[in-house]
Formats: structure tokens, sequence, C-alpha cells
């Protein structure tokens, strides 16, 4: 089975943010796999184990993604792509899913997964635009995987409902929490993704023009939340702790 | 210049959603004096049609086939693409529920537009209009617009106030027989966890249990203050991996996003994915035995204590309370 991950490169989840120069800082941040999607990679590794082929994980980024491309291969994974897009100035969700697109038009692939939602700009537009521009189904904020065949069956959590959903390959998928979890890369399994082959393309090298895959959205403002006023901590006996918290709730706050 | 909005109405179990509502008075700022057009798919849906009107639109178009009484993602990304070939809107405003966040970016993708999703604001700035959502779960925001071509937006639900509800207002329904074919995913069955009653994701007040709870017994007093209080019942991932709750209650950010006025978080210890879910609450109450649990950081409201001995006393003052008033 050709399995693919598309995966992305975010901040540490625990990581502060601050802005500099009306943007989100990155120099000093720790980053890590995007959370979601390391579901998304576990998930194709245990594919590729039941059923035999091969995990690609893919990445539209920087030259800093290799790190989170070799950490998945040290996961397991068996090959590695990263479609360098350093050049774009500006690039949104419609922007990597049409980079996506033309790449995986060239690849066969049986099952793309990839997380439901990224940490940083969570807007878990990427999967299903690709799933589009692909033309083939999506199921997304899945839980349960199972294969037969090209025949599949799903679970997928809808605000908490568990739909069971039966479809069928060439299919994407998204990840959510839930689906299984992630193993961490092992020291042999580090060791060996050294070798695992890592193949960088550049837009040219996939014929995209800049001005195709220009943005359809713009970013004007970036900032943090107002400073929140430090919380009112009650103290004294419990009893008239309680009775102040109501009566702030009703009187300062007007919630009540 | 004013535009042509369309809003799509969600139906869950028999009933809008509050969402559908705030979508259209999303849609209202956006539309400009422009029309307002609500979109229903499925069948039997004139009632809601009606009361759409009274939120605001100017006009519905009901997308019917059998095949769209069930949210499928090849049916509605279909019906709402033939839809939007009669109506040409120059707007398109969706809530960012299970159902907006699976098929707004595929209908994105499909008529080569912009995409801002989970929309909790917005503003008009001459013509333009901007709108802001959270981004790193909720520690930065970031105000967006859409460059050109389709103004395209998902909202967050609880966050835009809907339009007054005036049963005078009146407008056209129409009936559009849309074509559905080949759904390539079949629900064969859907197993309903979310409790009856109140939607969190609408509720005004929420009292959420964590795994400070200690049991799905410890859940009762929780329950008795939301009984109280006409409140909803929320849980934090710890409570339901601990198997206390359904997974269901989960606030988060991998359950439900929730804006209520008033949040009242017992036994939580407030780790990141927990308050992406939450932080937006207009007012934040922390019930916690570690005075140095980072759910105090974004509380309004602290009460350093056993969620067992304070829930119960709460109970008991609102009881009071509210009989009086
Ligand atoms: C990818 C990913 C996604 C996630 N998504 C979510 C999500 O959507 N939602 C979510 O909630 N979490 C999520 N998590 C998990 C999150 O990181 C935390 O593990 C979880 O929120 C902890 O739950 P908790 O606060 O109930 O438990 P704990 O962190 O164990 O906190 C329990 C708290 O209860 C207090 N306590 C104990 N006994 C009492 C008592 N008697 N009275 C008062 N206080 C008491 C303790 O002081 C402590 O602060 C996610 C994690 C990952 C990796």
């Amino acid at each position: 089975m050709n399995l693919f991950v598309i995966l992305k490169r975010t901040f540490d989840t625990e990581e502060k943010i601050s802005i500099a120069n009306g943007a989100i800082a990155h120099d000093s941040a720790e980053y890590i796999i995007n959370p979601y999607d390391e579901y998304a990679i576990e998930e194709a590794i245990t594919l590729r184990d039941t059923h035999g082929g091969e995990v690609t994980v893919v990445t539209v980024g920087t030259e800093e993604s290799e790190k989170e491309l070799r950490t998945a291969l040290a996961m397991g994974a068996d090959k590695a792509v990263l479609i360098d897009a350093e050049e774009l100035d500006h690039s949104d969700q419609f922007t990597t899913a049409a980079i996506l697109a033309t790449y995986f038009k060239e690849q066969e692939f049986d099952l793309i997964l990839g997380g439901n939602v990224a940490i940083d700009n969570g807007t878990g537009q990427v999967g299903p635009r690709l799933a589009e521009l692909l033309d083939i189904p999506q199921v997304t904020t899945i839980t349960k995987l199972e294969i037969n065949g090209t025949d599949v069956k799903i679970e997928r959590d809808v605000e908490g409902d568990v739909e069971k959903i039966e479809t069928s390959l060439p299919l994407l998928v998204t990840a959510q929490q839930g689906l299984n979890e992630p193993r961490y890369p092992s020291l042999p399994g580090i060791m060996k993704a050294k070798k695992k082959p890592l193949e960088t393309l550049e837009l040219d090298d996939l014929d995209i023009d800049e001005d195709d895959v220009e943005a359809k959205t713009k970013t004007i403002e970036v900032y943090l939340p107002a400073k929140k006023e430090a919380g009112k901590i009650l103290s004294g006996e419990l009893n008239d702790q309680v009775k102040e918290l109501v009566s702030l709730l009703r009187s300062e706050a007007k919630v009540i | 210049m004013s535009k042509k909005v369309l809003v799509l109405g969600e139906v869950r179990d028999g009933e809008l959603r509050n969402v559908s509502y705030e979508a259209i008075a999303a849609a209202k700022e956006i539309a400009a004096g422009g029309e307002i057009v609500a979109v229903l798919c499925g069948e039997g849906m004139s009632n809601h049609g009606q009361t759409l009107l009274h939120y605001g639109a100017d006009r519905v178009v009901l997308a019917e086939h059998a095949l769209l009484n069930e949210y499928s993602t090849d049916g509605y990304v279909q019906a709402l693409l033939q839809v939007i070939d009669q109506e040409k809107p120059e707007g398109l405003v969706l809530g960012h529920t299970a159902l907006g966040k699976d098929m707004s970016p595929r209908l994105a993708a499909r008529l080569e537009s912009g995409l801002i999703s989970d929309v909790t604001s917005l503003e008009k700035v001459g013509e333009e209009v901007i709108f802001t959502r959270p981004i790193y779960s909720g520690k930065a925001f970031e105000k967006k617009v859409i460059q050109d071509g389709l103004i395209f937006v998902t909202i967050r639900p609880n966050n835009i106030p809907p339009l007054e509800l005036d049963e005078s207002r009146s407008g056209d329904v129409s009936t559009l027989s849309v074509d559905v074919k080949d759904l390539r995913t079949i629900i064969k069955d859907v197993v309903r966890k979310a409790s009856t009653g109140v939607d969190l994701s609408e509720a005004k007040i929420i009292v959420a249990g964590g795994r400070g709870v200690k049991s799905t017994d410890g859940f009762k007093p929780l329950q008795e203050l939301a009984d109280v209080l006409g409140a909803a019942v929320g849980a934090s991932r710890g409570a339901c991996d601990a198997d206390y709750c359904d997974y269901s209650l989960q606030i988060g950010q991998t359950g439900k996003v929730v804006t209520p006025d008033l949040y009242i978080a017992c036994g939580i210890s407030g780790a990141i994915q927990h308050l992406a879910g939450m932080s937006n609450s207009k007012v934040i109450v922390a019930i916690n035995k570690d005075p140095e649990a980072s759910i105090f950081s974004v509380a309004d409201y602290g009460i350093v204590g056993d969620l067992f001995d304070v829930v119960p006393l709460l109970t008991e003052e609102f009881k009071n309370v509210l009989v009086k008033s």
C-alpha cells in the first residue's frame, strides 16, 4: 500500500508566544511535529506493518523542517519529501494545498493521512482542500481505521458523537486524538533514519509558478490578547468565600 | 458596495443551531445592505426557513434531496455548488462546527477561493471587512482579510451576537431541486453520545470537571450546581480519559470549543489544550486545591480548595439567592 502522511512543523505546544515586527517571533522557539500529525504518522506505520507497502512523509516548509521529517523517519516512516517553499512571501492554506496537489498528481497513492488541525494556525483546511483538488473522498477527525482490500471502515468523532463510515481507497483522512498512541522514536530508529531517503523539491522542480499559488487571504495584524487582570483569588472562611463569589458573579461580573 | 451573501443553515437533531443565526448576523456585516440568502439542505426544511427569515435572512433557498437528510461531505458540497451556481454570491458564511470544518475547505478548493476559518469577530473598515481569529491555541489573535473574490468564512459558535428575532419578518422561500449522486462515503451508523439538553458550544453557563472530580459519582455535585444555574456540564480530557464521563463532554482543542458567559472549572489543571477550548469565555471561575494550577492564570475568580467542599456550598448559595430574586 502506498501510504503518505502530510505533516507540519509547528511551535511546541508549551511555547510562549511573543510578537516581533508585527509577526509571531520565531527565533527562540522549540519546534515539534504538529501533535495531530503524529497520530497520522503512527497510523500509517501500523498500516504498513499490517498490509505492507511504504510510508512517505511530506511537508511543505523550509530547510528547517528536515528535523521534523527525520523524526518521522525515526518513528518508522520509509521516505521523506521536503517541498521547500521558502521563496514564497505570502502563503496560506490555498497555497499549501495547491503545492501538495501538484506533488500528489505525480504520485501513486492509496491513502493520504494528516492531522485534523495544526496547533499553530488552527484552520484544518489543508487536508480537505487537498482531497478536493485530487478528487478523492475524505473523512475528517477519525478515531478508528480498518482497511480490507480497498474497502475502508472508519469511526469519526463528530462533536462527541461517533459516526461509523464506509468508503474506499484512494482516500484522505485526518486524525483526531484517540486514533492511537504515537510511538517515540527509538535509538536504533534514530540511527536508521539518518540513512533513509529525504528528498528536497523546489517549487521549480514541480513546475509551480509563484503567481498560481499566491495566497487568497492576507494577515494584516497579529496581536496578543489584552493581558487579563490577575484574577481575584478569594480568601477567608470557605463559607464567606462562596458567598463573596456568588455576589461578585451577580453584581460585578453580572453573569448570573 | 453591497454584496449578496449566502449562509448555510445547520440543523442538528431537528433543530436549527444558534450558530446559523450568528452566521446571518456576520453575513449582514459583510453584505453591507446586500441580500442575505439562507440555504437549508434536506427535505422538510420550510419551517426552519421561516425561522431564518425571522433572524434576518432576506430569502431562503431549500436545497432538497433525500440524500441530503443526513450530512455527507460529497452530498453537501454538490448541493452548495449548485446553489452557488444559481445565486452567484459574493460572500459565504458557515459555522465553524464539525460540519463547517469538514466541508468548507473542500468547497473553497473547488471555488479556488480563500477561506478564513474560526472567526470570532469581524469589523468594517471602509469597504473592507476584517476578520479576527485565534491562533496558537488562543495564545494570540490575527486579523485577516480576503484579498479578492468570494468572502468565505466560518464563524466560531457563541461569539458573534445574533440579530434580534423578529417574527414579523417575511421573505421568499424557494425550493431548488438539486442533483446529488455518487456519495463516496456512506454513514452506516451514528452512536449518539452527546447528552440531550443544552449543546455545550451554545451554553451560556458551563460547569466543567477534571481529573480532580475523581469518579463518575464525583460529577454529581457538578450536575447539581449546573441544574440550579441552568448550565451544561463539560469536562477536561483528563476526566474523559479516566472514564469519569463520556468524551462528548470534552472541552478543548480536541473536544468542543466553548465561549459561555460563565465557565466554572472544577478540579481542572488548565493545560494549554484545555485552555484552547475555553479561554475565550467571558468570565472564568476556577476551583482547585492547588494554588499553583495554571487554570488560575486565566481565571477571573478563584477559590483554592477541595471541590467537594466548595461546589455543594456554591449550589446552596445560588439556590438561596436565585430563589430570593
Ligand atoms: C494532542 C493533544 C490534545 C489534547 N486535547 C485536549 C482537550 O481537548 N481537552 C483537554 O482538556 N485536554 C486535552 N489534552 C490533555 C491535556 O494536555 C491535559 O492532560 C488534560 O487537560 C488534563 O486534564 P485535567 O486538568 O482534568 O487533569 P490534571 O492535569 O490531572 O489536573 C487535575 C487537577 O485537579 C486538581 N484537584 C485534584 N483533586 C481536587 C479536589 N478534590 N478539589 C479541587 N481540585 C482538585 C489538581 O490540583 C489538578 O490541578 C490534549 C493533549 C494532547 C497531547
